[in-house]
Formats: structure tokens, C-alpha cells, sequence
């Protein structure tokens, strides 16, 4: 029985996501509940089934010959079936017994791709997007969701409903867009799946399990990208490799209560060297074509943090990347980042000139930057910039650093 | 915020030709220099630089091979930014790398039509 309750979860999400997205294209997205009650009561029969007849030989085909008898009945029972099936399949009743659901590797995969673009449309905000892509494309639970953006099932429960509504309004189909379409609607899927990544990978929760798996599940879909040949695009392998490098710091970035390490107290020999190397790979892959993107920079900025080791071309190269990427799309963050490269490649003092400059007085981060560049220059400084920072920080974390940062200024 | 135009301005018999450390170092001065701008969110558009071979179409359609390389203030390329002021603007100019080889950045308010 125990082996039982532990095999389910892990079916659960991967194979629930895969019936759901074959389901959900042969209903259509306006009966997205349908696909998704269909596959809940496949497994909930699995639960109740297998918990007093003990595990079947294929568990994964039982589920899927559920599934379909269950989408049989459901399409016979219903008007939906009318609309939904060729019309000719009416006059012919023996053809509806034999009504395929086609649940080949090949079809789920497209299934799959086919969600994910109708998943990440524009026409929902992103919170949703990556709500309704955890909910989904991944499988996850609603408990599971909350968890993970920190806030309650209801608040997710909502979300999700609205996210539904919407695409219904906007009659959004399960399909490839155009050829014309394809660019701009692959850009809103990278943007999401970076978006989920950065979920996972910077949340404040305590679920450091969760967390890790979210990230998991972004890099998964990414890969569904690379696997088929109109969405291989440099931009993709591009994402892929910066995940990979972020990846490879999980083990040393968290300790058990989930509170961060700082990269220069990462031990790293925790530092996955295996997916290092594939960040390389996939990095190379995308180093073709004209069309930079802004994961190309920030993958070649994570590939130089995979060095530990401070040398005048890490830091050099690491300025040159933000310049760039802040052309391209500007943010506080890289500003700041990028400023903090400037300091190890062109000296604190024109740091300093240069972090004047940024105003971002309402960003405790800023602070902290500027209590760091002004250490050891002008302590006074340094101590008003780290109060100020204190003040603004909001995570315990934050505040335990800054403290610190303080009290290692001494009392001069 | 308004934008601002900033045209650069340079001797191209001037400009020595450096090793390639220097020519990187004079790169590096400029990618530093945009950055910087980008940095503050004042960026608009890196812009581009500009062919050395171009017309000029004067009065009565004539036209004459323009824009002379020789002359000292031949337009190099241009770069826009946004700023509060002129002022502001013009003091974001002087960090600007081109002053060395004796080049010149003007700096034009843009006035939307």
C-alpha cells in the first residue's frame, strides 16, 4: 500500500498533464474543466482502485484506458459531441465506438507545445500565464501553487478562473500559430518560462523541494522547445543554458531552512559540474543566427559566474554583458548589477560616480550597493547607505546580511 | 523628460589608428560610456554610426558628393537619450570618449511635431 501512495503523486503530475493537454485539445480550451475533471477522476479512480487491488502491471497504460473510456462516455453523453466531431462520425454510429483518443508519444508532445502557446498568451497577465502553466502544463496542485507564490488557494483559485475566462472570451485555440504569428508568440512563452524560473528560483518560500521542483518544470518545458524543429531557436537554447547555470547552484544556494547563501559563501564543490557543462553546450548551440536576445546576455553573464575565481576578464566581460543588456532592456536590477561589475573591472571610485547617478533611492538593494562601494572609502557613508537599506529591506534574510555589513564596518 | 539628440562630430584624419589594445581600450571607453547611460534608464536608442560615403541634395536638385570626409566636422554617427533638461542632457555628454581625438558631441532637444 505504501509503495501505492508514493507512486501515485509522481504519476499524478507527469502523466496528468500530458492526458489533460490531449483532452483539452480535443474539447477545445472553452471546456478546459472538462479535460482537467476528466483526468482528476482517472486519478482519484487510481486512488480509490489500486489502494484495495494493489498495483496493476502497466499503471500508466490503466490510466490512460480510463481516461479514454471516460472522454468516450463523456463526448457521447453530450451535445459537445455534435459540435466537437466531424460531422460524418454523427451518421455513422459504429465510427463513434471506434473514436480514437490518441495518446502517442508524438501526439502528447504536440498536445503539449500546442498548451504551452495557447497557455502564454497575451492576452492574460503573467501571473496568470505561470499560474495556469504550473496548474497546466506541470500538474502542480493548487495547495502546491499557493505555496509557491506565498499567498492562499483562493487568491490562486481566482486567478485561474479569470486566466480561464479570458482565453474563452478571446475564443484562444489549441494550436501552432502561423508562421507569421510563431516569433512573437514564442517570445511571450521565453518570457514566461524565464518568469516561472525566476519563481522558483527566488522565491522566499520555505518549501526549498517546491521551489526547486517549479524550476525543474520550467527547464522541462523549455526542453519541449528544443525537441521540435519550428521552435528550436537560438533564443531557446539561449534560456535553456541560463537555466542550467542557475541550476547548477541549487544545492549550495539554499541550506535546509531555505534561507539563501551568498554566492562567495557557496562551497563549491556543491556547484553541479554536470549541468555546468550542459549550460556550455546548449550556450554554444545558441551562439548562431543574428538575433540577440536578452537570455544570450544573461546566460553569458551566468556562464562567468560559474568561475568563482575574481580575474580581470570575468568582471571585464560580465561589464561588457550588461551594457549590453541594458541597452536592450533596461532594469533596476541590472543597473545595479551592472554597476557592481563596474566596480570590479574599472575601480570603486568611478563606481561610485556612476551609482550616484542611479536614484533608485527607494530600493534597499541600491543601498546595500552603495554601503558596499563606499567601504573602506568612506565609512560614514558606507554605515548611512547600509541603515538606509536596512530600513527598506523586507526579508529576514535581507536584514540579517545588512546587520551584518554594518557591524563589520566597526566604529569608525 | 524630454529627448535629445546627441550628434557626434569628428576629424577622421585625425583619428590615429591605434594597436588593437588601444582600439579595444577606445571601444571599451564607448560601451562604458552607453552603458552608463542605460544604466539610469536614460537610453533611448544606442543609434548608429554613420557611412562615410553619402549626397547632398542642394538647390535646383543639385547634388554633390557629400559629406566630405575632409572636413574637420564631418557627422560620425548620433545616439538618443532622454533626460529632464538640456543641461542634464549636456552634462551626460561629457563623458563621452570622443573629445579626445579633438571630436565634438552637439546635443539637440527633440521637438515632437
Amino acid at each position: 500500500m505504501e509503495q501505492t501512495e508514493e507512486l501515485i503523486p509522481h504519476l499524478f503530475r507527469t502523466e496528468y498533464r500530458k492526458l489533460t493537454a490531449v483532452l483539452t485539445k480535443i474539447f477545445g480550451l472553452e471546456h478546459i474543466e472538462i479535460a482537467e475533471d476528466i483526468s482528476s477522476d482517472t486519478f482519484l479512480m487510481a486512488s480509490e482502485t489500486w489502494g484495495i487491488k494493489g498495483l496493476p502491471e502497466n499503471p500508466v497504460a490503466w490510466l490512460y484506458t480510463v481516461a479514454k473510456n471516460k472522454a468516450k462516455d463523456y463526448l457521447k453523453r453530450n451535445t459537445l459531441f455534435d459540435q466537437k466531431i466531424t460531422p460524418h462520425l454523427q451518421n455513422n454510429s459504429s465510427e463513434i465506438q471506434e473514436f480514437e483518443i490518441d495518446l502517442s508519444e508524438q501526439n502528447i508532445t504536440d498536445c503539449q507545445l500546442q498548451m504551452m502557446f495557447a497557455v502564454c498568451h497575451p492576452t492574460i497577465s503573467s501571473e496568470a500565464q505561470i499560474s495556469l502553466s504550473l496548474r497546466v502544463l506541470c500538474g502542480f496542485g493548487i495547495d502546491e501553487i499557493a505555496n509557491a507564490f506565498l499567498t492562499n488557494k483562493e487568491v490562486i483559485n481566482k486567478r485561474l478562473f479569470r486566466a480561464k475566462e479570458k482565453l474563452r472570451m478571446e475564443q484562444v485555440k489549441i494550436e501552432f500559430p502561423s508562421q507569421g504569428a510563431i516569433e512573437d508568440r514564442l517570445e511571450m512563452v521565453l518570457r514566461t518560462l524565464y518568469l516561472l524560473f525566476n519563481e522558483g528560483y527566488y522565491s522566499a518560500g520555505k518549501d526549498v523541494t517546491l521551489r526547486k521542483e517549479v524550476c525543474l518544470e520550467a527547464m522541462r518545458l523549455t526542453n519541449l522547445l528544443l525537441e521540435n524543429k519550428t521552435t528550436n531557436k537560438p533564443a531557446v537554447n539561449a534560456l535553456i543554458s541560463l537555466m542550467c547555470f542557475h541550476a547548477s547552484r541549487f544545492e549550495a544556494r539554499v541550506n535546509v531552512n531555505g534561507e539563501t547563501i551568498l554566492y562567495q559563501n557557496q562551497n563549491e564543490n556543491l556547484w553541479n559540474e554536470e549541468l555546468i557543462t550542459q549550460g556550455e553546450c546548449f550556450l554554444n548551440q545558441a551562439s548562431v543566427g543574428d538575433k540577440l536576445s536578452k537570455y544570450h546576455l544573461e546566460a553569458g553573464i551566468a556562464y562567468w559566474h560559474t568561475h568563482k575565481q575574481d580575474t580581470a576578464e570575468k568582471w571585464e566581460s560580465i561589464l561588457q554583458l550588461y551594457n549590453k543588456l541594458l541597452q536592450l532592456e533596461y532594469s533596476p536590477i541590472a543597473a545595479l548589477n551592472r554597476t557592481y561589475a563596474l566596480s570590479k573591472a574599472n575601480g570603486k571610485n568611478e563606481a561610485i560616480i556612476e551609482a550616484e547617478k542611479l536614484n533608485l533611492n527607494d530600493n534597499h538593494l541600491y543601498h546595500a550597493l552603495l554601503g558596499n562601494l563606499y567601504t573602506g572609502i568612506d565609512n560614514s557613508k558606507a554605515r548611512f547607505h547600509f541603515q538606509n537599506a536596512l530600513k527598506l529591506a523586507k526579508s529576514k534574510a535581507d536584514k540579517t546580511i545588512i546587520s551584518k555589513n554594518i557591524s563589520d564596518l566597526g566604529s569608525d | 523628460m524630454k529627448e535629445f539628440l546627441f550628434v557626434f562630430r569628428n576629424d577622421y584624419q585625425a583619428v590615429p589608428k591605434g594597436s588593437p589594445e588601444e582600439m579595444q581600450a577606445e571601444t571599451k571607453k564607448w560601451m562604458d560610456w552607453i552603458g552608463g547611460i542605460a544604466a539610469q534608464n536614460k537610453l533611448v536608442d544606442r543609434g548608429n554610426r554613420l557611412g562615410s560615403e553619402g549626397n547632398t541634395v542642394k538647390p535646383g536638385n543639385v547634388i554633390t558628393d557629400g559629406p566630405f570626409m575632409e572636413i574637420k566636422e564631418a557627422i560620425g554617427g548620433y545616439t538618443l537619450v532622454r533626460a529632464e533638461s538640456l543641461e542634464e542632457a549636456t552634462e551626460m555628454a561629457k563623458g563621452c570618449p570622443i573629445f579626445k581625438n579633438g571630436g565634438s558631441v552637439e546635443v539637440r532637444a527633440i521637438n515632437p511635431m
